[in-house]
C-alpha cells in the first residue's frame, strides 16, 4: 500500500512538473532585462515624487521612454547618471538640488479670526470657512505637510512647518498637500525669498500680518540685477537672475523677505 | 455679485455712480446665472473684494452708501396679467429680476423653469417643507402671503408650462397648511399636500419621494427626469412681486435666531444688510456668540465675522451661544451602520470616511460622495461623533480636483 502511494506522488509530480514547464516555455513574458537593472539603480523610497506609482513603475517608465532618466529626485545626480549608463544614453547636466521652502513666515504669530473645531487637517480647515486665520493666504499650521512627508523632513515648530533642508530630497509630495500653495521646491543655494503669498491690498495685509510682503516695490528698487518682480501685491523673485547680494533683505519694511540659508547657518552656528 | 449656483456677475456701476432701488448693478452672459439689482438708492462707495457668507471666500461685491430716500429705478414697473404673457416672456421677467431659489442653494430660476424640450413635465411641486431646525422664514411667508405665494405659483407654472401644481407643507404647520389651502380653493388645478415632518423633508428629492413617491436617479439626475419641477414658495413670492410691481429680487425673509438673540424674528432684508444689523434689530445678544451660522444648524455655514451680508440664499441667521456649541470629541468608528441608516441619498458614509482618511480617493470615489447633498444627517446620528459631513466634503473636493487633473 505504501510503496502504491509514493508510486502515485511521484507519477503526479512528474505529470505536473512537465505541465508546469510548458506552460512556462509557452506563456514566457519577455521583461526588458534593463527595468531590473533601473530598478536596482533607485533608492526604493516609493515616495511617488516622479508621479509614478513608486519605483518599480519609474523604472518602468525610464526603460519605455516616457519618463526622463533624471526624473528621481531623491537619487539625485548619482542615482541619474547609473541610469543613463544602464539606458546608454547621456543625461542632461543635472541642475542644482532643490529643496522645499515654505512661503509664509507669519503663519505661527497670525491671529485667528474663527474657532476651528473639525478634523484637525488643513485641507479640511480649509473648505470649513476658508481656514481660521486672519490671513486668507498665510500657514494654517495644521500640518498636512509634515504627514505628507515620508523622509521625516517636516517638523512643526510654533505653528509652521521647517524643513530640514538635508533630509529634503524634493519629491514635491508636500507642494501637493498643502491647500494654500505655500511650499515650493527651489535651489538649495538660492535662500533668499518672498516668504509670504498674500496677494491681498497692502493695507489688508498690514491688518493681519506684521511679516507678509505688501507689494511695496522697494525691493524691486534695490535689486540690481532685476530678478525681482511685483504682481497682484505680490514680490516674486527670480532664483536663477538672483545673485543673492541681499539688498532686498535689507530694504524690505516688513522683513518679508529673508534669507533662509544664512538664517540656517547661523542656527547652525550657534 | 456672486449669489447663485452659477457663473459670477460683472458689476455694472462703478465708484461714485448714483444707484436707484431695482436698478441692475451686476450681469453675466453666462446661461447659469441670474443678474443682481440695487436694494437702496444711493451711491458706490466702492467696487471691490469683500467676504462672502456662503463661498467662504472674498469676492467682488459692489458697496452702497445708502441716501435713506430709496428712490425707486424707473425701470421698475408692473409687467402686467399672468394670463397676458407668454411663456417666454414669463422667463424673461424671471431671469430679469435675478430671482433664484429662496431655498437657500440660489440655483438661478430662469434656468430651473426652463426644462430640455424632451423632459416632460407634469406636476409642479411648491416646496413649503422648511425642515432645517430652527428657521422659520418660510412658514411665516406662508401664513402671511399665501396669495402671493399662489400668484407666483401660477406664473412659474406657465413658464415650465405644467397644468397640475401642489403646494408642500410640514404636517406641524397646520396654520400655513390652512392659509395655503385657502389660497389654492379658487384654482382646481392646484392643491396642498401635507408631508411628514422630518428632516430632510425639503430636500428637493426627498420631497418628490414623500409627496409623487417617484424616485430621482442618481446624479446627473434631476427632477426634471421624474416630471416635476420644484421650487420654493419663497421664490414664488419673489415672482409674484416682479410681476406684480416689477421689483427685482432685493429683499427676502430671513429669520433670526439662536439663544443668545433676545427677541428672534422673521425679518424682510434688503439685500446686503450686514448679519450685525439683524441681530442688532432682534433686540442684540444677551450673551457673547461662539458661532453664527448664515442658514440652519444643518447645513448652514458657520461664518467668521457678522459684517457679512445677507445674500439672496441666505435664509436664516442662526447664533448659538458657547453652551449650545459644546462638541464631544470624536471616537473610533464601530461601524454600527447608523449613518447609513440615517443617509437620505443611501450612502454609506462610514466608507467614504474610512478611505478619505486614508488618503485613498480611488476607493473613496467608489462610494460616489459626489452624491452627498451635505444634510449632515449622517453626523448628526453618528454615535463616535465622527464629522463626517466634513470628510465626504473633503473627499468630493480631492476628487474632483484629480478629475481636472491637478
Amino acid at each position: 500500500m505504501l510503496t502504491f502511494a509514493i508510486v502515485v506522488m511521484a507519477l503526479m509530480g512528474v505529470v505536473f512538473g512537465i505541465l508546469l514547464g510548458v506552460a512556462g516555455k509557452k506563456f514566457h513574458v519577455e521583461v526588458d532585462p534593463r527595468v531590473a537593472k533601473v530598478r536596482d539603480c533607485l533608492p526604493g523610497a516609493n515616495c511617488g515624487g516622479c508621479g509614478y506609482p513608486g519605483c518599480d513603475g519609474f523604472a518602468e517608465a525610464v526603460v519605455a521612454g516616457k519618463a526622463p532618466p533624471n526624473g528621481c529626485k531623491p537619487g539625485g545626480p548619482s542615482t541619474a547618471a547609473k541610469i543613463a549608463d544602464v539606458l546608454g544614453v547621456a543625461v542632461a547636466a543635472a541642475g542644482e538640488r532643490e529643496v522645499a521652502r515654505v512661503m509664509c513666515a507669519g503663519g505661527g504669530t497670525c491671529g485667528d479670526r474663527a474657532t476651528y473645531k473639525g478634523i484637525p487637517s488643513c485641507r479640511a480647515a480649509v473648505l470649513a470657512g476658508g481656514g481660521f486665520k486672519s490671513c486668507e493666504f498665510g500657514c494654517l499650521g495644521l500640518g498636512d505637510c509634515r504627514r505628507a512627508c515620508q523622509f521625516g523632513a517636516i517638523s512643526m515648530s510654533g505653528g509652521m512647518p521647517v524643513v530640514a533642508e538635508d533630509k529634503c530630497v524634493a519629491c514635491g509630495n508636500c507642494v501637493k498637500a498643502c491647500p494654500r500653495g505655500l511650499i515650493a521646491l527651489l535651489p538649495e543655494s538660492k535662500g533668499i525669498q518672498v516668504a509670504c503669498r498674500s496677494t491681498a491690498p497692502g493695507a489688508a495685509t498690514r491688518k493681519v500680518c506684521k511679516v507678509g510682503c505688501i507689494g511695496c516695490r522697494a525691493c524691486v528698487k534695490a535689486c540690481q540685477s532685476g530678478a525681482i518682480t511685483v504682481e497682484n501685491n505680490l514680490a516674486r523673485i527670480d532664483p536663477v537672475k538672483c545673485t543673492l547680494c541681499g539688498a532686498c533683505v535689507e530694504k524690505c519694511p516688513t522683513r518679508a523677505i529673508n534669507d533662509v540659508r544664512r538664517a540656517l547657518e547661523e542656527r547652525q552656528a550657534g | 455679485m456672486h449669489q447663485h449656483t452659477g457663473a459670477p456677475c460683472e458689476p455694472l456701476v462703478k465708484k461714485g455712480d448714483r444707484v436707484l432701488v431695482g436698478q441692475k448693478i451686476g450681469e453675466s452672459k453666462a446661461y447659469v446665472s441670474a443678474p443682481v439689482h440695487s436694494s437702496v438708492s444711493g451711491t458706490v462707495v466702492a467696487v471691490e473684494p469683500r467676504q462672502h457668507p456662503a463661498l467662504l471666500r472674498s469676492v467682488a461685491s459692489v458697496v452702497i452708501e445708502s441716501d435713506g430716500a430709496f428712490e425707486v429705478d424707473p425701470s421698475v414697473k408692473p409687467r402686467g396679467e399672468i394670463d397676458s404673457l407668454s411663456r417666454d416672456e414669463l422667463r424673461q421677467i424671471i431671469r430679469e429680476a435675478g430671482i433664484v431659489g429662496l431655498g437657500g442653494a440660489a440655483f438661478p430660476t430662469s434656468v430651473k423653469v426652463s426644462p430640455p424640450k424632451d423632459k416632460k413635465i407634469d406636476v409642479f411641486l411648491l416646496n413649503g417643507a422648511e425642515c432645517e431646525p430652527y428657521l422659520t422664514a418660510d412658514h411665516r411667508l406662508m401664513v402671511e402671503e399665501a396669495s402671493d405665494i399662489v400668484h407666483g405659483m401660477l406664473a412659474l407654472m406657465k413658464a415650465v408650462g405644467v397644468e397640475k401644481g401642489i403646494v408642500c407643507i410640514e404636517d406641524n404647520k397646520p396654520d400655513a397648511i390652512d392659509a395655503m389651502s385657502k389660497a389654492v380653493a379658487d384654482f382646481p388645478n392646484l392643491g396642498t399636500a401635507v408631508v411628514k415632518t422630518k428632516y430632510p423633508q425639503g430636500g428637493e428629492k426627498q420631497l418628490i419621494k414623500a409627496v409623487l413617491g417617484r424616485e430621482v436617479p442618481p446624479p446627473p439626475g434631476l427632477p426634471m427626469d421624474v416630471g416635476v419641477v420644484v421650487n420654493n414658495v419663497g421664490t414664488a413670492a419673489a415672482v409674484a412681486a416682479a410681476l406684480r410691481t416689477g421689483m427685482p429680487l432685493i429683499e427676502r425673509v430671513v429669520t433670526v435666531t439662536g439663544s443668545p438673540v433676545r427677541e428672534p424674528a422673521n425679518l424682510r432684508v434688503r439685500l446686503g444688510t450686514s448679519f450685525r444689523e439683524l441681530i442688532e434689530q432682534c433686540g442684540g445678544l444677551s450673551e457673547k456668540p461662539a458661532k453664527i451660522i448664515a442658514g440652519g444648524p444643518m447645513m448652514g455655514i458657520a461664518q467668521s465675522s457678522d459684517e457679512v451680508p445677507v445674500i439672496k440664499g441666505t435664509s436664516g441667521i442662526l447664533v448659538m451661544s458657547e453652551h449650545d456649541t459644546v462638541l464631544d470629541e470624536p471616537t473610533n468608528c464601530i461601524r454600527c451602520g447608523r449613518c447609513v441608516e440615517a443617509c437620505p441619498m443611501f450612502l454609506m458614509p462610514l466608507y467614504i470616511r474610512m478611505y478619505a482618511e486614508a488618503g485613498r480617493w480611488d476607493l473613496a470615489a467608489r462610494y460616489s460622495p459626489a452624491n452627498c447633498m451635505e444634510c449632515g444627517s449622517c453626523a448628526y446620528e453618528c454615535p463616535a461623533r465622527i464629522p463626517l459631513v466634513q470628510w465626504i466634503k473633503i473627499a468630493k473636493a480631492e476628487i474632483a480636483a484629480a478629475k481636472g487633473g491637478r
